[in-house]
């Protein structure tokens, strides 16, 4: 049975460890906080010594079946617009394939692990600091608002940058979304294009960016913007997975592993979202972000250096970071388990 | 537009996708099978039971 596996997976045991063990971390993470997870998965192959056509194809695939798993589970819950997800998928494709290309280009030169590796540590820096300040500040932007989910659509109030959007930019043709928002084809496609370039530049679902973008932009609801996002990096993420298969920068032996581990964690993430309140988790999540820009930076000087301490440093740290988060996540819903189960026990006697 | 490319249909491709795709669906059914089977005894093991997790 091993000797199968090790044959599918075409690696060693003790990679197929290391691979499911932090699928199952990135997607209790996914799961968790609704974005974020796949971020890691692509500078930890790149620590990993595999070429940037190679991590980022597979970081995209891995990101195309979480998405699946989890699109099935939104379409459950009616959290899905279909038309705006259908229009958003055009913007997106052009985007990613744009990206997609400026990576093999950079390749070419010689130049491509050295920029993802840059963006990378700002965008993860960046937007780590601006997690872990909302949380502080105790403002709900830097993730899934976790008691709305049982709110009613027509209860969310359009943000006022979206109302400012709607009623200036009116470019025909105009469509209808769930929620009654009225918006321009036209800025639709611009958000999918920028979302789509990053996403096929750094091999990422692009969630991070698109779930406020549409939010902010757009101006849809909470729960349809993570619903149709999820069912937009359905496509995005088959098409981009499809493109860099193409070019043998997708590894099965990679992200089959990583898929098994997080088909769990995501189960067990999106469980603990029912009993924790994200709040409580968002700063550890922005710590995570900026241990991983840091991981990464170091990373890149220990290579620049010809240093291997510096680059074993700098994958630990990225690992161990996205561990911790996700074993306070696990720590934090027993711990609210055994406190409810205690409270009721009491009220019984 | 420069530098753009153009899916063209590659079977092997096609396969490795599907695959993917195929293994993503059958984790969602597994698991939710599992957690169905195993989910209350295993809540029941780490929380002591009464629990709707």
């Amino acid at each position: 049975m091993l000797d199968t596996l090790m044959g599918i997976v075409g690696g060693s045991p003790e990679m197929l460890a290391l691979f499911i063990g932090f699928g199952l971390v990135v997607g209790l993470l996914f799961g968790f906080f609704g974005m974020g997870g796949s971020f890691l998965v692509t500078p930890a192959l790149l620590m990993l010594d595999y070429p940037a056509s190679v991590a980022v194809g597979s970081g995209m695939a891995f990101v195309f079946g979480t998405a699946v798993i989890a699109t099935l589970k939104h379409h459950d819950l009616g959290q899905v617009d279909y038309k705006l997800g259908v229009i958003m998928i055009a913007g997106t494709t052009v985007g990613i394939e744009v990206g997609r290309a400026s990576v093999f280009y950079l390749e070419d030169l010689g130049l491509a692990d050295g920029i993802i590796s840059v963006v990378y540590v700002f965008l993860l820096g960046g937007i780590g600091l601006m997690i872990t300040r909302e949380a502080l500040k105790g403002d709900d932007d830097g993730g899934i608002d976790h008691g709305a989910v049982d709110k009613d659509l027509s209860e969310y109030e359009i943000p006022e940058v979206a109302k400012r959007i709607q009623e200036t930019v009116r470019i025909p043709p105009m469509v209808t979304l769930r929620g009654d928002v009225r918006v321009s084809a036209w800025v639709i496609t611009a958000v999918a294009f920028s979302t789509g370039l990053l996403s096929g530049f750094l091999g990422v679902g692009g969630g991070f960016i698109r779930m406020p973008a549409m939010i902010y932009a757009i101006g849809v609801p909470t729960p349809v913007a993570v619903g149709t996002d999820l069912f937009e990096i359905v496509f995005s993420g088959g098409i981009g997975s499809y493109l860099y298969g193409q070019s043998g920068g997708v590894d099965l032996s990679i992200v089959a592993p990583l898929l098994f581990g997080s088909a769990l964690g995501a189960r067990i993430g999106s469980a603990a979202t029912a009993i924790v309140d994200s709040d409580d988790i968002k700063i550890y999540f922005g710590g995570m972000l900026l241990a991983g820009s840091i991981a990464v930076g170091i990373g890149e000087i220990g290579t620049y250096l010809g240093s291997e301490l510096l680059e074993t440093i700098g994958l630990f740290l990225v690992i161990g970071a996205a561990v911790v988060v996700a074993g306070a996540i696990v720590f934090t819903t027993l711990r609210s388990l055994r406190a409810t189960r205690s409270q009721t026990t009491v009220a019984a006697d | 537009m420069p530098g753009l490319e153009v899916p063209t249909w590659d079977p092997e491709t096609a396969l490795l996708i599907g695959t993917i795709l195929l293994e993503a669906v059958i984790l969602y059914v597994g698991y939710g099978v599992l957690e169905r089977l195993v989910g209350p005894h295993l809540m029941e093991f780490l929380v002591g039971g009464g629990s709707n997790a």
